[in-house]
């Protein structure tokens, strides 16, 4: 599987680390309902199809890239980057 | 046997250049071009190998990578390999060959008895005697069952040759250069497109030498040779031979296997036996052509009997003969044509049996061949050598035989069609679609960028493959009977459908009787092809015998998915040159060769290497380690922390994250100073350790454990980027950039005083927990009055080009103390004393509470991992936490004993050591509800070694629990 890093361009999924589902959030860093934490730690979805996921270019610049691939196929069909950096994708 | 070698010469052979080998020890000869089974063939000897399961004699079947039978061993020692396919492998002088699953020899098979069981061997045997009768009578049988089964050998011994891995890159991928291959190529390669041509075998060509008719006006063999000399004028086509594209991944990414030498005695200097490529394609041409079906019948593995196509290869590319007397069973018409061609090269084809009614009146017979339309083999027997068959009249309509007659034979050639290769097609999630007219499945629509030609595709013949030549007077297409699994009279008929598994249509029959009905539990019952051919042969028989049971049609009973390997792959071919030293990356820090010159013993920590002890002459690890220890409770002692994670935390919010993240309070650390914190994770178990140390308002120096470096950073690394994108700060490693070493025990101070300048030692100067900048000559070093030891101690850094000029100035400076380097064993001896956690506690299911560091958490903030730290699990009374133990009998613990209060398994020892201030052996323990067991004695219970020790359960601060001796 190849990755496009909005940085370094093509490269091969052996590169990055999968860091896990993109659709989580964070519940406020005060927020204290349990369930919540529970949540966001524990639930997630397992979709056949479309998913969105966060990998990060370990080997290479280190950025967080949001992922959509296929879980079926693993087409991936847009990476783009996470964070105060985030640009983009140009191409 | 009577296989022999024809006058005819063979295409693929130099018969002036002769080739010595041996079989199972015994001495033959072939030529220079010979394959292994062409050889044996050529020698008489058609009996290769005994079955897995019921150890009966089994010949050379095929002359392809689809051999299910011709199983060997080649060479011997580190170089020995097994399962390799005879008619694959190529002769060269002195190769040594040996056969598998026979013992004690192949021709007397002591496990051939296992044939008088068989109504025991049969399908879900492992599971009905086994898992009903408990695993005590498994443990019995399996010493004997492994012996007796298996697929030989793997050797113990070192490869001694080297395998490489590469990547290519390629605008085409063409594999297969049979004629779709090769069209395929000619047709691309004048657009200037990256093309890269690959085979498996040695030759290029493919089907081609025993195609008949013409194309282009000329005969097959002379157009692949042209083909390929004008394809190799372009400098845009590489073509591979010998090599096998094994998978098919995801972004059009395939996984080949080049045999580099193995047709070499030994790979030449520094060359690989074997190249792993990995080769990115823009398009693929999957041509990879087809393999001949067999028929199913009552000893249809017995020697001798074999493909017709195979049989026809071997004689026309080797001059080998399979037989004097040879009978050929077909169901189509192609089978007339391989039967003629094998007469013309010389063999004795005298029979052909004709499944079907009747032919067309148009179909050319040969004179010297008995035709026996409407007839079916109903039976092949000899044992070790076939020497009769049976043949019956056959009514396919009522499926029924008439009266057998015996006809003497010894090789029976069968061909009940083709079955194209779909396997790298089915690789990419490409559903199979049955066609009607072959009797077989093809690849569905592409889902990427690939395409399948040829036979493949079910194009057969030369004029369906090559549409833009002129193709004349090419073979027919084999069109064949559905049937394939013929009647029989005996009623214990031994019919084979997957020879490498041993898998038989009364397999089929047990597992269809007992409701293993859809494909894949059938396959998984009885193993049918699951072996190592994947049952290239045997999958498509099964398929028609399960549709019949079942009164469904093939596509209804469907068709498995291939994946990869298509076929086996070598792991040392997989490792390239990862192994040994290159396995992982070999960490040192700048003062290993001092380390290494004064007796050091290294241990792997992760990926680092640290010294273990400073051995002494005549000293034991033991010894060596009380006596490092002993030296730093009583005057001073160095060590090597280079390895631990140093993380570089910069920006405004600094302080703020490291709050955010620490379970303690960080937000008000003074400049100059430092302090230790406990990470958690997100589920709220400890995640690690370390101290950070305020080196101004916007800057901290982190460290962090030697295991959790990596980790640690990329979660910070996490949060800031996904969670908190706001805060103002920045991470980078800074591990390599700097070497450390902690100076400790009663004169570390005096110690550091004499050598580091600028720096105030004394108590108001540099008190605990502080962190200064000072010198050593002009080198820079950052002091940090911290303490792991429990003695006053201090770490010192350095970058990491000064560390071991650094660490010699310390040790001249401590001479007058007699300071004393000391490795892991003595670090861990000092912290188990003082009842610090390491990476035994630190294990990713402890809590801080576990280990009594509850208190340390802040209750004032959150943190990350505070809110599910608190769920009911995590604070429940009965959860294991962190105990001393003392040996009663004074004896060594062993980490990971278990630890028994009558006969309750309440938790396991951690750490352990010999504490050489108590002078007892003592241990850190997790178990349950720990304080109330204060007092007690449990027994310490090692089952693999068969020891007990008595230990008395104390507080985890065994040493200077009040902490004086920091001061001292
Ligand atoms: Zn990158």
């Amino acid at each position: 599987m190849i990755i496009k890093c909005p940085h370094c361009g093509p490269r091969e999924a052996s590169e990055y680390t999968y860091i896990g589902d993109a659709t989580t959030k964070r519940p406020d860093h005060n927020d204290t309902d349990m369930d919540k934490w529970n949540d966001y730690v524990f639930l997630r979805e397992n979709p056949r199809g479309a998913h969105a996921e966060h990998w990060q270019h370990t080997s290479g610049c280190r950025s967080f890239v949001k992922v959509l691939r296929d879980t079926v196929t693993h087409e991936i069909s847009g990476v783009s980057l996470e964070g105060p950096w985030q640009v983009e994708d140009k191409s | 046997m009577s296989g022999s070698r024809l006058k005819y010469k063979g295409l693929f052979i130099d018969q002036s250049k002769p080739i010595e080998f041996t079989f199972d020890g015994k001495s033959y000869s072939g030529f220079e071009g010979d394959t292994l089974a062409s050889a044996m063939i050529a020698n008489g000897e058609m009996m290769m190998a005994r079955s897995f399961k019921y150890h009966r004699p089994r010949g050379i079947y095929s002359a392809g990578p689809e051999e299910p039978n011709a199983l060997v061993s080649l060479r011997s020692d580190g170089r020995l390999e097994p399962n390799c396919t005879a008619p694959t492998v190529e002769l060269y002088n002195g190769l040594d060959a040996h056969s598998q699953n026979a013992w004690p020899s192949l021709s007397f098979d002591v496990m051939a008895v296992n044939q008088l069981f068989s109504p025991l061997l049969v399908a879900g045997f492992y599971y009905k005697t086994f898992m009903g009768t408990g695993q005590r009578f498994w443990h019995f049988c399996e010493h004997f069952i492994r012996h007796a089964a298996g697929m030989g050998k793997a050797s113990l011994d070192p490869d001694p040759d080297r395998y490489e891995k590469t990547n290519l890159f390629a605008d085409i991928v063409i594999i297969g250069s049979g004629p779709a291959g090769l069209a395929a190529a000619m047709a691309a390669a004048p657009s200037g497109a990256k093309i890269l041509l690959v085979d498996e075998n040695t030759h290029f060509g493919g089907s081609l030498p025993e195609e008949r008719g013409t194309i282009d006006g000329s005969d097959p063999k002379t157009w692949a040779a042209e083909t390929l000399k004008t394809l190799s004028e372009y400098d845009n086509v590489t073509m591979m031979s010998r090599t096998t594209v094994y998978g098919y991944f995801d972004d059009n990414t395939l996984g080949a296997v080049e045999k580099v030498a193995d047709h070499k005695v030994v790979p030449e200097n520094f060359e690989p036996r074997q190249r792993h490529l990995k080769i990115f394609a823009k398009r693929v041409i999957i041509a990879t052509g087809s393999i001949e079906r067999p028929f199913v019948f009552d000893g249809n593995d017995t020697p001798g009997v074999m493909l017709a196509k195979s049989a026809l290869r071997y004689a026309n590319r080797y001059g080998a003969c399979v037989g004097d007397n040879v009978a050929l069973f077909t169901n189509n018409d192609d089978g007339y044509t391989t039967a003629h061609q094998l007469r013309e090269l010389g063999v004795n084809v005298t029979t052909v049996i004709d499944a079907r009614k009747s032919i067309n009146d148009d179909l050319p017979q040969d004179t010297n061949i008995e035709y026996k339309v409407g007839h079916v083999v109903t039976s092949a027997s000899g044992g070790k050598a076939l020497s009769t068959m049976k043949i019956a009249p056959f009514d396919a309509d009522a499926k029924t035989i008439g009266l057998e007659s015996t006809i003497k034979v010894d090789a029976l050639l069968v061909t009940a069609g083709y079955t194209p290769m779909i396997n790298l097609c089915s690789q990419t999630g490409t559903p199979a679609i049955f066609d009607d007219e072959i009797q077989s499945f093809i690849p569905g629509p592409a889902t990427r960028n690939w395409q399948a030609c040829g036979a493949v595709v079910g194009a057969f013949t030369l004029d369906e493959i090559l549409t833009t030549n002129k193709v004349e007077n090419a073979n027919k297409k084999a069109i064949p009977l559905a049937l394939t699994d013929m009647p029989s009279s005996n009623k214990s008929a031994k019919k084979f459908v997957d020879f490498q598994h041993d898998v038989s249509v009364t397999d089929l029959n047990i597992a269809h009787t007992e409701g293993f009905r859809s494909v894949e539990h059938l396959k998984r019952y009885t193993t049918l092809g699951m072996a190592a051919d994947q049952g290239k042969t045997s999958n498509m028989n099964a398929l028609a015998i399960m549709a019949e049971l079942r009164g469904i049609s093939i596509p209804e009973a469907g068709t498995t998915r291939f994946r990869a390997p298509y076929k086996p792959v070598a792991l040392g071919t997989l490792a390239g040159r990862d192994v040994g030293k290159h396995f992982s990356v070999t960490r040192r820090t700048p003062m290993h060769d001092w380390h290494m010159d004064h007796g050091a013993e290294m241990i792997e920590a992760g990926i680092w290497y640290r010294p273990r002890v400073y051995k002494k002459t005549g000293e034991t690890v033991t010894d060596a380690y009380i006596r490092e220890a002993a030296a730093v409770r009583n005057s001073v002692g160095i060590v090597d922390v280079t390895s631990l994670g140093k993380i570089d935390v910069q920006g405004p919010d600094a302080a703020e994250f490291l709050n955010r993240i620490y379970a303690n309070a960080f937000l008000k650390v003074p400049i100059g100073k430092a302090r230790y914190g406990i990470m958690l994770r997100e589920d709220g178990y400890m995640f690690d350790d370390g101290t950070s140390w305020r080196l101004s308002e916007t800057q901290f120096l982190m460290t962090t454990t030697t295991a959790n470096a990596a980790g640690v950073l990329s979660e910070m690394e996490r949060l800031l980027t996904l969670v908190w994108p706001d805060l103002k700060v920045h991470v980078s490693s800074i591990s390599d950039q700097w070497a450390g070493m902690a100076v400790a025990g009663p004169k570390s101070r005096d110690t550091l005083e004499k050598v580091i300048t600028s720096v105030d030692f004394s108590e108001e100067g540099l008190p605990f927990m502080g962190v200064r900048d000072g010198l050593i000559d002009d080198m820079p070093v950052k002091v940090a009055r911290l303490s792991f030891s429990g003695e006053r101690a201090y770490e010192v850094y350095t970058p990491t080009h000064f560390g071991s000029d650094v660490w010699e100035a310390i040790m001249k400076a401590g001479e007058a103390f007699d300071i004393t380097p000391y490795g892991t064993e003595a670090l861990g001896t000092l912290r188990i004393e003082k009842g610090h956690i390491s990476g035994p506690e630190l294990d990713g299911r402890t809590t801080m509470a576990d280990v009594g560091l509850g208190k340390m958490a802040s209750s004032k903030k959150q943190y990350v991992g505070s809110i599910l730290k608190e769920r009911d699990g995590l604070i429940d009374d009965d959860r294991q936490t962190m105990v001393g133990l003392i040996s009663h009998d004074d004896k060594p613990l062993k980490a990971g004993s278990h630890l028994l209060s009558g006969t309750d398994n309440i938790g396991h020892v951690t750490s352990t050591t010999y504490s050489p201030a108590l002078e007892k052996f003592i241990a850190l323990a997790l178990i349950k509800n720990g304080s109330t067991q204060m007092g007690n004695t449990l027994s310490a219970t090692f089952p693999l070694k068969d020891e007990q020790n008595s230990v008395l359960v104390v507080e985890p601060h065994f040493f200077d629990k009040e902490g004086e001796r920091l001061y001292v």
